[in-house]
């Protein structure tokens, strides 16, 4: 049985093992430097369908399959499937899991969603509660846009601070037993407000979010930046990044070269236009499913921390004139 | 009491925490290039300025009255923003011009027709109907206020 370690943190006795992984990824991700890690890249953004929305449900579900599918099992061979997107009400999710037609667990915790499922299926398998649990999450970015911001045809410039919500959806299966990385440990993190109120600067939203958790981290686990070949955050982008390490600085605290970001991963962000990097529950989904976790079954990486950070906004209280709050999720896996 | 003011006093310090972050997003965060961005939308803006004066200068040389001539313009250029809005090329000159491409009337025509095509999917009723003006809606609501002001500011000073 795992145990909770400091204030924040557990660890896993059996550490559940990630089996395989699947990724599909959309036409600008396709593009971008990660892209011979990607299962499947999308040329057309309505994926065939009808809708952007009904587009973003079919990759969620189709990764999903193809995690299954890639070690020769069916549906019905796992136990729970834990999913989330950005979408109001969870849509994605929840229509991909009346596909999938396997006890499900919808989760919303922003871009931070595929850190969340991934501490929560490992908790759950360490905890006896389930063998096999196949998790996912999606972003798609014609769909963020119109919840979030403008039309998509609509003339206007995005500021500097701006991230690209990724159309990506990454997919893990999650078992008791097997071959591949471990899921050794994880951090739980908190709501963090630091009063941003700028939709366009998520970044700065989620950085204290991000130090936060890491901090924790480090003083539960015994810890330091040393301690892991890469401490990869979900999507801080250029400028969360920036500040935080700024802010880790400040807690004297130097993470010096082991920070990478999955949004400053995913595109060439000079090359294709992306201003501050990429965004979305897909972003690090797609990231860590796609390049983290292939990296890691070919021990180039031996243990990396992957903390994803999600700033848990909606347009309505934002318009109110409410700050945003913000969360970060981190899990150890090693090689 | 006490307690009271140990609340005002947390509270204060996490003001001064967040003021201190606040400061710490500005100095890292990148700098809009103005000088840049007003060049472009002067460029862009300018460039849809000639192309209505041309169109104008033209319906006149056809024997339109200049009133005429200026709603025939101005018909014109919202059906080009549209146009170009609706082969998807308007939102790329937004992305270079800003307020150069926003402000003119081919701004509005594609503020009004971004959404149209954004919503067809919702239905003609809850979809185009409901959300055509999301965009648009303030600067038409608190454009006919303003208008509606000036007017009687006119009439009373006449």
């Amino acid at each position: 049985m795992g145990q909770k370690v400091g204030q924040q943190s557990v660890s896993f006795s059996q550490p559940p093992v990630i089996t395989s992984s699947a990724t599909i990824v959309g036409p600008e991700e396709g593009a971008g430097p990660l892209a011979q890690y990607f299962d499947w890249v999308i040329d057309d953004p309505l994926f065939g369908e009808k809708s952007w929305e009904k587009a973003e449900c079919k990759m969620l579900e189709e990764s999903g399959k193809l995690a299954l599918k890639k070690i020769k099992l069916e549906t019905q061979d796992a136990d729970l499937f834990l999913a989330g997107d950005l979408l109001n009400q969870i849509v994605s999710a929840n229509y991909s899991a009346r596909g999938l037609e396997i006890p499900f667990f919808g989760l919303f915790g922003a871009c931070s969603t595929f850190v969340e499922a991934m501490l929560l299926a490992s908790m759950l398998i360490d905890g006896g509660f389930a063998e096999r649990v196949l998790l996912a999450s999606s972003s798609h970015h014609l769909t963020a846009e119109r919840q979030f911001r403008f039309p998509v045809e609509q003339g206007v410039q995005r500021p500097a601070t701006g991230q690209w919500t990724a159309t990506a959806s990454g997919a893990l299966v999650v078992e008791a037993q097997g071959d591949g990385p471990r899921i050794v440990g994880g951090t739980i993190g908190k709501v963090v407000d630091m009063g941003i109120t700028d939709m366009n600067n998520m970044g700065a939203a989620m950085a204290p979010a991000a130090a936060d958790t890491l901090l924790t981290h480090f003083k539960d686990t015994g810890t330091n930046p040393d301690s892991y070949d890469l401490i990869v955050t979900g999507d801080l982008g250029k400028v969360g990044q920036k500040l935080l390490i700024e802010l880790l600085k400040k807690q004297g605290c130097n993470p010096a070269d082991k920070l990478r970001d999955c949004g400053l991963m995913l595109y060439d962000t000079e090359k294709q236009d992306m201003h501050a990097g990429g965004s979305g529950c897909g972003c690090a989904a797609a990231v860590f499913a796609g390049y983290f976790y292939s990296e890691l079954k070919e021990q180039k990486y031996k243990n990396i921390l992957l903390m994803a950070t999600g700033a848990l906004m909606s347009p309505i209280t934002c318009q109110q004139g409410e700050s945003i709050p913000a969360i970060a999720h981190a899990v150890v896996v090693s090689s | 009491m006490v307690a009271v003011k140990g609340n005002n006093e947390q509270q204060q310090e996490q003001e001064n925490q967040r003021e201190e972050y606040r400061l710490l997003v500005e100095s890292v965060k990148p700098k809009h290039n103005i000088l840049k961005n007003c060049v472009m939308a002067f460029l862009v803006g300018g460039t849809i300025c000639v192309i209505g004066q041309l169109f104008l200068d033209f319906f006149i040389s056809q024997g339109l009255g200049e009133r005429e001539a200026a709603a025939v313009t101005a018909g014109t250029m919202v059906f080009l923003g549209a146009f170009l809005t609706g082969i998807g090329v308007y939102d790329q000159i937004g992305k270079i011009g800003g307020a150069g491409s926003i402000i003119p009337i081919t701004g509005f025509a594609n503020s009004i027709v971004a959404p149209a095509m954004e919503y067809k999917r919702e239905g003609f009723l809850f979809g185009v109907g409901a959300k055509l003006f999301t965009v648009a809606g303030p600067v038409l609501v608190y454009g006919i206020i303003t208008s509606c002001l000036i007017g009687i500011i006119y009439y009373l000073l006449q």
